[in-house]
């Protein structure tokens, strides 16, 4: 194995955690993975050496989720966030690992680009311009989708189904 | 920056919960936090937040990483593709060939739907083995890919369903045909066993529907032209167990 592969696997475990935090299932998140990974093994070329690998690799696998998420909306069968349903969890009485499970179902609530940044800041710890850059959005953007994502998590979470959360893709 | 500090900067507080706030402005965003209990409960409540993302995702970064997603070594990415190539080349050579010794022949298949049965053949050796990526869509996303099939073949077409049989639809792809772009649906069943649906664009005028029957190896092909399109149907089955599948695939093409 040579070294740029190398550098890329060290990214691997990051990439799988990302994936999984976007579609949960397992099988779906690795094909996530596949298909970054074999995107970047295919442009690894167009990788500027000495810039972020890590924000590189992130921001294909952003693209290729976002346009996962474009084909699958595509499809009208499949229920629409646009809808006023929204499944607000509801809070159990439990407090034993009730936050881990709240918070999976309370992610599936936002829209995706909201949940994007909330996890690239929340799970993997990057910096604003750092997950601007990922996105391709200005950091000002970040910042809002930061502060809205965590504010309706935060009322999920509390059990309010507050009529903000109606989500507008 | 100021002294007197009036409201809190809704992007402070989220730099705060996630200490990514100029050191300088510590001290007073903290002084703030004190005396505003609203904020200061939600910068714990958004830290909450961060780390049950971390209970919930970490035990990833332990999982052993899965054999596709280790880059495969050097020989499978330039030899197969080569091979590849190469019995590609093979078989337009052989249609080329017969095309040229056949042209004249009355009596056996125009070439054109000869080499319908032989590209289908070939795509179909070429891609069941693959176990990456046997399709380039999925069928969770049937509708995204049958419109884009049908865009790229420029008629509309159908993807049948043959779950009656046992076959599900595993997914499609685009691929060079002889003719433009062809499409190629694969279908599995329970135990395996993979059949594909080759379809392409046919333009020679042949209005015949009747089926055909090739073999190439052990891909046995029931091919027919219907309208726009020529179909083929192919897989390692036994010939009577093929056409009954190959008359669903007809039925739900003409329903």
């Amino acid at each position: 194995m040579n070294e740029t592969d190398r550098l890329i696997e060290e990214h691997i475990p990051r990439l799988r955690r990302y994936a999984r935090s976007l579609v949960w299932e397992r099988g779906r998140a690795d094909d996530l993975v596949q298909d970054t990974l074999e995107r970047a093994w295919g442009r690894f070329h167009l990788w500027r050496r000495g810039s972020d690998l890590r924000a590189w690799l992130f921001s294909i696998m952003h693209n290729i989720h976002a346009n996962n998420v474009r084909a699958d909306s595509a499809i009208p069968a499949q229920q629409s966030l646009d809808e006023d349903e929204l499944n607000i969890p509801v809070r159990a009485t439990q407090e034993d690992g009730l936050q881990i499970r709240d918070i999976q179902t309370a992610l599936d609530c936002l829209p995706v680009e909201q949940r994007e940044v909330l996890l690239l800041i929340g799970l993997e710890e990057m910096r604003y311009e750092e997950v601007a850059k990922v996105l391709s959005v200005p950091v000002g953007t970040v910042m809002s989708r930061l502060s809205r994502g965590r504010e309706h998590l935060r009322q999920i979470m509390a059990g309010n189904s507050a009529p903000e959360l109606r989500v507008v893709k | 920056m100021n002294e007197t500090m009036k409201t809190l900067n809704e992007s402070e507080l989220q730099a705060y919960t996630d200490g990514q706030l100029d050191p300088l402005r510590l001290a007073e965003v903290e002084a703030w936090l004190a005396s505003h209990p609203g904020d200061a409960e939600r910068v714990d409540s958004y830290r909450q937040q961060n780390a049950a993302l971390h209970t919930l995702f970490d035990p990833v970064l332990n999982e052993a990483i899965p054999q596709r997603l280790i880059k495969p070594e050097p020989q499978s990415w330039t030899i197969l593709p080569q091979l590849r190539y190469a019995a590609v080349a093979v078989w337009l050579a052989i249609g080329g060939m017969l095309g040229w010794f056949l042209h004249d022949a009355q009596k056996v298949p125009t070439v054109a739907s000869m080499s319908l049965a032989s590209q289908a053949a070939m795509a179909h050796a070429v891609y069941t083995p693959e176990v990456r990526h046997p399709v380039e869509v999925g069928a969770d996303q049937e509708a995204h890919l049958t419109a884009w099939l049908s865009k790229r073949l420029g008629a509309p077409l159908k993807v049948p369903h043959l779950a009656a049989t046992g076959y599900e639809l595993v997914g499609g792809r685009l691929l060079p045909g002889s003719n433009g772009p062809a499409a190629q649906f694969m279908y599995q069943d329970a135990r395996g066993q993979r059949l594909t649906l080759y379809v392409r664009t046919d333009k020679t005028d042949n209005q015949e529907t009747a089926f055909r029957y090739a073999r190439e190896e052990n891909v046995g092909v029931f091919y027919w032209i219907d309208g726009p399109f020529g179909y083929a149907l192919s897989g390692d089955l036994e010939k009577s167990e093929l056409l009954r599948v190959a008359q669903l695939v007809y039925q739900q093409l003409n329903p």
